[in-house]
This record gives C-alpha cells, structure tokens and sequence, in this order.
C-alpha cells in the first residue's frame, strides 16, 4: 500500500509539474484529489486493514494528502501570476495618448483679485456690502459732502444717464454710495467692505478703462480713531501682500472723510506705491444717515481691485480683464 | 501747483536741504509731489563762445563751418547743421569731453572730410527750453561782466533752483500760491516765515472821486477793493519774473497781464485789471447777472449769461466783466491804456463753480476762486505787491483803495475740545501742543475755560475758506503733528465677519460651473446703440447722457449680446468650443416709483457647439447643487432665442428665466457661427428665493425592483409630461425613473418618437412582492396611457 501510495503520488506531481494554465491545473488536482481519484478510492481500503496497520498506512495518506494539496497550492499561485502577468503585459497603454478630457474652467481674475480681498476682510470680522451700479446723485455724491457746486464733483468724470432730471441719475463713480446705503438702512457698530463695479469716462486704454471694480471698506463704531484706520490697512496689506510690505499714509483730500489720507504701499526696491485713499468718516456724512457723529466715529478706505490683479500678474494691458479672451481666461 | 525752491525762500529763507527730502515733507504736509526738476544745471564744459566766421561746408549743403572762439581767441572751426547765427552772435558751445544732458559725448571728428572741435547748441540740447530750431542766440542773456570761455550758467547768471509740482487739494485754497506752500513748510521745518514788505512811494493824487463801486449783491462778492493807476505802460516783462511765470506753467504776455499772473502765484490772489478810461465815472455795479444778458468775454467769445452767474456792470449797467472767471472785451488793457483799475475782489465760491462749469471756462484764477480765496489781508498784500512791480515799470499808484464789502464767511473761534481731536486721531496731545501746531500756520488758538470743561478757541484764518469745523481742525493738528507718528492700533468687530448666504451661494455657483469646465468672462455692461435689437431684445435700455464712444452708450438688459461679442471676438481668433458664464448686473426699467432702473444680478451661460440640451443639463447640475425646488421648463419662445428650442425656466411657480440655443438669426447678426447652448437666470432672485432645503431620506436596505418601459410618444408631448405620470403612478414607492433610451424610425409611428425609461421599485421596510411590482406597472402604463395618449410599446 505504502509503495502504492507512493506511486500515486509522484504519479501526481509529475502530472501537476506540465501544467500550464489554472483551468489545466484544477482538472489535475480533481483527478488526483478529487473524490474519485486514486487517493480517495485507496482511502477506503483502510478500513479493511488492522488497527495498527491502518494506523501507519493513514499517517502516511494523510502525509501524502497534504504533501499534494501543498505543491497543488504552489503551483496554482505560480501559475495565477504567470497568468496575471500576461494579462496585465496585454493590457499596457501609452499614458500619454489621447484622451478624453476633463476641462476645467476658470474663475476671471477680478473675481479671484475680489474673492481674495473679501476673504481677508471676513477673516478681520468685516461683512460685504453690496449696491447698484446706477446711482443717484444722492448717494453718489450729496450724502457723500460733496454739493452740487463743488469742485471735487469735476474730479469724478462722471458718466450720467438719462434718466430723471439732467445728471440726477448716474453710473456710480466710487463704491462709496455703498457706505451710504449701509448706514442708511442699518445701525453701528458696522464693519464692511464693499466691492464692485464703478465707472469714470475714460477712454479704455492700456492702463485705463471706463468700467473697473473697486472695493470699499467702512468701520463705525464707539470710539474708532484714526490710529485703528492705519493698523486696519496695515493688517490688511501684511495679509494680503505678505509681511515684509510696509504701509504709510499722506494727508490728501475727499469730501466725505476728515483727516484725509491717501494709503502707499512699500515695493521690494523701497518706493512707494499709492493704492488708495482713506479717511475718517466726515460727520457731515454720518448726520447725513442719521448717525451721531458724537456718540460714533468711523473710518472709510478704498481702493481698486483690477490694478491689484494687473500689478500681481504684470499684465501689460488692462483691456485684457475685458476682452474675455479664452486664451486669457484659462491661463487663471 | 508748480512753486520754485528760490520763491519760497523769499518767505521762508532758512527753507534749505536735500530737494527729495523737502518733496517728501511736502508730500507729507498733502502737497503731493508730482514731478521734481532741478533747473539751472548746466552740463559743466558748456561754455559762452563767439561766433567769428561762417562759411559753407566745401562738400556738404546741410551743414555748415563755423569758427569759435570759446574763450581762447580762437578760431576754432565746428561743423553745424543751423543756419540762425550771424558773425558776432553769442552762443552756447560745447567742449570737447562733455558729455551732454542725453548721454552723447562731444569728440573732436570730422563730418565729411572738415574737422570739428565742439558743438553750437540748441536751448534743448543743454536743457534750457523747449527750442530746438536752432542754436540759442544768448547776446541779450548774458549778464554784465559775461567773458568768453565762462561756464555757461555763470554766464546767463543762472542759479540753480529746483521746481515741484504739487498737487493741491481742493480744500486748500492757501497752498495755490507761492506763499502759502512756503507757510505750510516753513512750520514743518520749524523755520521763520513772513511777508517782504512791499511799500512804494505814496502819491499825491487820491482815488477819490475817481472809483465808484456799487455791491449790489453782497451774497455773491464779500469784498471788493479797487486802486487806480496812472502812467502805465504795457511792454514786456523782465527776464526774471517771465523766468519765473514759465517756470510755474505760464506764457509771458505784457507788463501788466505778467505782472497780474506772478501776484496770483505768488500770493494767491486773482486780481483783473480794466481800461480805466473805458469805464464812465469809474463806476463799477457789481451783480448776478440777468436773465438772457449777454457778455463778450476777453477770449472774443459772446456769453449768454444766467441769474446764477456773477457780472460786473458799469455805469449804464451794462455787463463788462464775468465774475471771478474772465474779463471783458471792452475794458481791457490795450497798448495804448495809461489808467488802470486794478480790482482784488472775494467771490462767493459756489457760484464760481457754477459759472464755470456751465461755460466750461475753467482758468487759474476761477480755480482759486472755486476753492475760496482770502477775503482778509491776502487782497490787501496783494494790492501792494501788484502796486509795488508796476511802479517797476513806471506806474503810479495813486493813494486810496475802494474797499466795499459784502457777506463774508463767519470767522467766529471754533469750539474744539483736545479731548475730541485726540479721540479722533488716536493721539494724546495736550491742549497746549495743538495750539503750538495750529499757531504755525496762522491759526489762533487760545485756551477757553468753559462750562464742561476748558476747551481751545480757534479762529481760522481767511486763507482758509474751506476750513470751518473742529473736525476740519483736527485733520490740521494731524497734518502737522504728523500722520506717520499717529500709533496704529487694531479695532476688533464685537460681531463675526462672513459672507451672507446669497454670496455664499453665488460662489457656490461660480466653483460649479467652473468644475463644469466653464470660464468666466466679465465684459463691460455697455452696448452700442441697435445691439439689443440684434439679439432680438427690446430696445428698452438706459442710455448714457455723457458717453465716450456710441459702442459703450447702451446699459445691457441681458446678458446675451455682451456674451455674443466675447463669442464671436473668440472665434475671430480661431478659438472654439467655448464654455462662458457670466454673473453679473443688468438694468431694465426701473418701476415707475424710482429713478433708478431695475437693476440685478443674473447668470448666464454659453455653450459654443452644443446644442439646447448641453444648457438644459447645466440647469439641471445647479438645480441639484442649490437644491432648487419644482425646476419646470415651460414652453415658451424666449427674445433672442431658438423658436423651436427654448423654454422658460420655472423655479418654484415663477419665471425666472430661459434656456435652450441662441436664435439663428441673432448669431448671423453678430457673426457668430455653429450653435449657441444658452441658459439665463435671474439669479438674485433665483438665490433670494426658496432653495438649499434638503430633507433627509433613511436610504433602503431592501432590495429594489427594476422594470423598464417604452412609451411611443407624439412629439408635441413633452417627456416631461411622461416622466410626470411615472412618477405620480408608482408613487413613495418609485425610486427612481430614468429616461435612458429616444428613439425616432422604423418601428415607431410618424410624428411619434420612442421614449423608454427604467423605473425602480422600493420600500423602506420589505421586499415588493412580484403582485406588487406588477400592479405599480401596470398603473404607471396606466397613468401615462389616460393623460399623455402614449402607447407602451412591446
């Protein structure tokens, strides 16, 4: 029986050993483990053997069983991964070849530039305001401490409209209307900026267009000063622009702020680049939205937002923010 | 504002250092400096030279040969290309090694076959002027004692000086003169300023009698002071003072007219002078004008005067001079005028500015009126200084001034409390410090012991109309005191910052649509004139009172022409498959109540090469990423749009805007080619409306059952409808229907297409049984057979 057993076994691996495939290789390991195979059949002459020869003769078949099973599993697991491999050889693409694409859109530059800007703001515990970019002369200009007559009102190249009486209705020069409309309809403390679209007749040219985007911010609350309007542009422009730019601020003149200031910031060489202008809130301007220039005090600052995304990107022609020019676009 | 550093010094003389470093104290007092020159360098190796002889180049008719003598009795022969000089003439000559103002350096060569040892040279070349047609002849320029040789500067007696040009802001009716920037200064370099004293022998003759002044509106002149001056002559001006009016921007044009201009500069003081010989009696009215009077002005142009415009009449009350903005034709200064009146008068500021807006008639001396002259001693100053050069010229002031006056500004002392202006700034500066610093510039400011608590009595100057309030005072304490010393501190919102929700979503919008592979473009809201009605629109827009250029005259009502334009500008340049949004304002018309049009935020979005579906599915993406409620498309055909390929967009029972492909015909008239995708929404109200509400669902663990069923369906029902009844048959208990296969041909009858959809089946809770799958099939066959009259197919 052992030398039986024996034979079928090596009968076996040298069987399993020309298999080349796993189909071939389970109809083998049915063949010679499977319940009609020459192992299982021997199995059943055990029983016919005494206790002590049965014994032995089923350590051995137990031996020869697993000593099977084992070289079977090895050899399965040889013979998957030759498969794998050929399969996955079969399979081999040119990543580089055509494909279909996913094609990301873009966001404009001046919304980026805008985004950004609020960002930080919100950040500083500011809210965003928005208005109409069709005016009256009232919020445009009258609340605003500037008179019909006055001078500064010639400053604004304002573009009017026809509608209502001559110069009563307009595209608005600044987003300062914006502060306006936000003291009018709320109560201090507030805390906003306010970006958008305003207008001056300019001729587009490479540095200048007739519609551009500004932003606005505006504090009033208890006890504001004009040290909290410096620290504020400071906090801004460190965030903005990074730590290392510096800011300062130059008396200058608008109606609806007193002091007045015009806001610089360093560049890289030690110059000074003017970005906006700033003040704190004229009390004219506050009686005007019933607020009590006793009781709160406040600053407001401004400055544009397409020239921020011209300087960052070093665009040489600002027409290109209105051009929409797909080759433009999608480089941002 | 252009001031010269040596005319400063004439009111500050210790105003000495660096240029740049005086520019930016400048800038920082809010004198801006827009531009620093520094004049009167001359390049060194420019010397005086004499011109000895002139003779014609042997091989050249462009140039010619001079001979020089630069100092060494010469000759010594150049090669020049200007024919302007004669034998004898003075002229600039540069050396050999000099290197000249733009770089190029002066070597001996020759210029077809002659030598030559220098060069003659034009006011341009060694930058004294503009001429550059010729070589500048300097034989009345020189000064007494000027030797061949002499460094050219110490030759014509130049100093060099430097110019600013500063801007002056509106509120600063002071700082437009010489003087006045000179005060601001000199308080901020610590250093004395004051005024020269500008006496002249008194004459024996008196003005009375001679000048008659009626004010007959005292609203619109505060002040009017006249003198009278005798043996004038009107010839040219010195060197010195055109020196100094070019320098400053203005052109030299007689004695008197010169004289009027460097007083203006120099003081701040517009003054005019008339004919006093073409003036009866002397007598001057001055009044607003009336209606429909008529006035030549000075410039030969007749004006048609206003109510709101101020004259000033003569005798017969007949307007001779507009107010403030320009003289009169017929009592101007002529060359033969020997008498003079010379009025310095003070006009109500908003009625200047009205004037000259209306006329546009803007000059130096309305600028300064505009933003309020010195109604107190400036005219007074004025008067001498301008009496004092005239005398120059052989004038003769007689004795007397005409002083009338009218309504002149309160100069009571402003009430300002430390406390206020240090809460203002953020400083602490004592009472005593602000008054220090207001005291510099002329203020006054004494210390008032008052009920609440003392306080500073302030009395602005008159030099400073614009000035009237503790707050205006305040912004002078920080000018002087300094912004840059002003400690910068945090303030800290007590609330949160934040987006509201509809900017939240909006950027939610813009990420999706980007993600969709979308770019934004931003064209500017102006349309021409006709481009509304060539996207089908009405031509209902605002139009612009004041545009540039007709094409930007127009404000959009849609969206749709200016995404048009960037279309067709794109395809212009070959670029295609174009994938634009846009979220931005339009203005429609406004309701009657307001004067403001309807203005407000839409979107829209474009889709080159597709067809009406391709916006359909970016609807259905923002439906599902806003959660918009009952998203409809009704029927419709929409302006500008496909007639057969465009619906309304309904959310929520309202209209709110429209989608499918742009009309042919608008994409022929603005040249755009292939089809159009369009959807556009009215987005604030789309985002302002009900939207975002999502109601959590327990997901199914059952297993789900799946039938599908096709449905030939006549083309004039929408699948819409279809899907509608599906939905309404299988109920809680339809999970999902989806339109997966259209089909028009064979098989299916004409004017019918095909429209089969896969439904699954679920409960939360059980398995369906077959019986129940079966009858929510039959019931749904059921449901869309009764109302939309399709067939199921099998």
């Amino acid at each position: 029986m052992i030398s039986q057993l024996e034979q079928i076994k090596n009968q076996a691996l040298a069987e399993l050993s020309t298999a080349t495939t796993v189909d071939a290789l389970d109809s083998l390991e049915s063949a010679h483990l499977g319940k009609k195979s020459p192992l299982t059949l021997l199995r059943r002459e055990l029983g016919t053997m005494d206790p002590d020869a049965r014994k032995s003769a089923g350590q051995a078949m137990n031996d020869a069983r697993d000593e099977l099973d084992s070289a079977f599993a090895d050899a399965r697991s040889r013979l998957a991964a030759a498969e794998r491999a050929v399969q996955l050889e079969a399979e081999r693409l040119d990543l580089t070849e055509l494909r279909a694409p996913i094609r990301r859109g873009s966001l404009h530059l001046v919304t980026q530039a805008r985004d950004r800007l609020e960002d930080v703001f919100v950040g500083m515990g500011f809210t965003v305001a928005e208005g109409p970019e069709v005016e009256t002369a009232w919020y445009n200009f009258e609340a605003l401490n500037i008179p019909e007559w006055h001078p500064a009102r010639g400053s604004f190249d304002t573009i009017f409209v026809n509608l209502g009486e001559p110069e009563e209705v307009m595209l608005r020069s600044h987003t300062s209307p914006v502060q306006i409309r936000t003291m009018e309809s709320g109560e201090p403390p507030i805390y906003i900026v306010a970006p958008g679209r305003t207008f001056r007749t300019d001729s587009a040219d490479a540095t200048h267009l007739p519609a551009f985007n500004q932003i606005e911010g505006l504090v009033i609350d208890r006890g504001i000063t004009m040290g909290d309007l410096a620290g504020t542009i400071d906090e801004f422009v460190r965030e903005f622009f990074g730590g290392e730019v510096k800011t300062r601020l130059r008396p200058s003149y608008f109606p609806f702020t007193e002091p007045s200031a015009e806001f610089d910031i360093s560049r890289p060489d030690g110059s000074w680049l003017e970005l906006g202008g700033c003040g704190m809130v004229h009390p004219n301007v506050l009686r005007n939205c019933g607020i009590d220039p006793e009781e709160w005090q406040g600053f407001a600052f401004g400055f544009g937002i397409d020239r921020l995304a011209v300087m960052r990107y070093e665009l040489d022609d600002i027409r290109e923010l209105v051009n929409n020019d797909v080759r433009f676009l999608q480089q941002f | 504002m252009k001031v010269l550093l040596s005319w400063l010094r004439e009111f500050a003389p210790d105003i000495d250092g660096d240029p740049v470093e005086l520019g930016e104290r400048l800038s920082a007092l809010g004198l801006a400096v827009e531009d620093m020159t520094v004049t009167g360098e001359i390049v060194p190796g420019v010397v005086l030279a004499k011109v000895l002889d002139l003779r014609p180049h042997p091989d050249a008719n462009k140039i010619q040969l001079v001979d020089v003598d630069p100092g060494d009795g010469g000759p010594l022969q150049v090669c020049c290309g200007a024919f302007n000089m004669t034998v004898g003439d003075l002229i600039p000559f540069a050396t050999i090694g000099t290197t000249m103002p733009n770089g190029m350096e002066i070597a001996q060569r020759p210029m077809r076959g002659q030598m030559s040892n220098g060069m003659c040279c034009s006011a341009t070349e060694i930058g004294l002027g503009a001429d550059s047609d010729g070589i500048l002849i300097l034989n009345d320029l020189v000064v007494d004692g000027a030797e061949l040789g002499m460094p050219l500067a110490d030759a014509l007696g130049i100093v060099p000086d430097v110019l600013w040009d500063l801007e002056v802001n509106a509120n600063r009716p002071d700082a437009m003169s010489v003087a006045g920037v000179a005060r601001d200064l000199a308080a901020s370099l610590g250093v004395e300023f004051g005024f020269p004293d500008y006496e002249v022998a008194a004459s024996d003759e008196t003005i009375d009698g001679l000048v008659n002044i009626e004010v007959l509106d005292p609203d619109l002149c505060g002040r009017f002071a006249a003198r009278v001056l005798r043996n004038v002559t009107v010839s040219t001006s010195p060197q010195w003072m055109q020196q100094r009016l070019i320098a400053l921007g203005m052109r030299p044009i007689n004695s008197i007219v010169d004289i009027s201009n460097y007083v203006m500069l120099e003081l701040g003081q517009p003054n005019h002078t008339f004919d006093l010989d073409t003036l009866p009696g002397g007598h001057l009215r001055v009044r607003r004008a009336h209606e429909g009077e008529t006035l030549v002005t000075l410039d030969g142009v007749t004006r048609e005067l206003l109510p709101t415009d101020g004259v000033i009449a003569n005798g017969a009350d007949e307007a001779v001079s507009l107010a403030g903005v320009m003289g009169g034709e017929t009592t101007e200064i002529s060359p033969s005028t020997t008498n003079v009146l010379l009025e310095m008068a003070w006009w109500d500021p908003p009625s200047i500015s009205r004037t000259v807006k209306r006329l546009s008639l803007p000059s130096e001396a309305s600028t300064r009126f505009r933003r309020g002259a010195d109604w107190g001693e400036s005219i007074d100053r004025a008067m001498d200084r301008f009496v004092q050069l005239a005398s120059l010229t052989g004038a003769i002031a007689l004795s007397g001034q005409v002083d009338v006056a009218g309504n002149t500004p309160n100069r009571a002392p402003v009430r300002v409390r430390s406390s206020k202006i240090n809460g203002l700034l953020g400083t602490d500066l004592t009472p005593e410090a602000m008054a220090r610093l207001l005291t510099s510039i002329g203020f006054a400011a004494v210390k008032v012991a008052g009920p609440g608590g003392s306080y500073l009595g302030v009395t602005i100057p008159t030099w400073r109309w614009d000035t009237t309030t503790e707050t205006d005072i305040a912004e002078e304490v920080a000018r002087l005191y300094g912004y840059e010393n002003i400690v910068r501190t945090v303030p800290r919102a007590a609330m949160a910052g934040g987006l509201s929700p509809y900017q939240q979503d909006r950027r939610l919008v813009r990420q999706i649509l980007v993600g969709a592979g979308c770019d934004e473009t931003l064209p500017m809201p102006f349309l021409a004139p006709g481009d509304l009605r060539r996207a089908g629109l009405p031509e209902d827009g605002v139009t612009l009172s004041n545009p540039l250029v007709a094409e930007e005259s127009v404000l959009r009502t849609s969206l749709l022409p200016g995404q048009l334009k960037a279309i067709a500008y794109n395809q212009s340049y070959g670029s295609t498959d174009l994938r634009f949004f846009e979220i931005d304002h339009v203005y429609r018309p406004g309701p009657a109540d307001s004067v403001l049009p309807d203005e407000r935020e839409f979107l829209a979005v474009a889709l080159t090469g597709h067809e009406a579906p391709a916006a359909v599915a970016v609807l259905d993406l923002l439906e599902s990423a806003l959660a918009l409620p009952n998203v409809q498309l009704r029927p419709s055909t929409p302006a500008g749009l496909h007639p057969t390929r465009s619906a309304d967009v309904v959310i929520a029972g309202r209209v709110r805007g429209n989608v499918g492909e742009v009309d042919p015909s608008v994409l022929d008239n603005y040249g755009v080619s292939g089809r159009v995708a369009w959807l556009e929404l009215d987005l604030e109200n789309v985002l302002n409306g009900p939207h975002g509400n999502r109601k959590y669902t327990p997901v199914s663990k059952q297993p789900a059952s799946s039938i599908d069923l096709a449905f030939e369906t006549a083309d004039s029902v929408a699948a819409a409808a279809v899907e509608a009844q599906l939905r309404r048959a299988g109920g809680a208990l339809l999970a999902s229907v989806d339109l997966f296969d259209v089909y028009r041909g064979p098989g299916v009858a004409e004017g019918c297409r095909s429209l089969a959809y896969r439904l699954r089946f679920q409960a939360a809770d059980r398995t369906l049984t077959d019986t129940e799958v079966s009858t929510l099939r039959q019931a749904c066959i059921d449901a869309v057979a009764s109302k939309t009259k399709a067939k199921l197919r099998t």
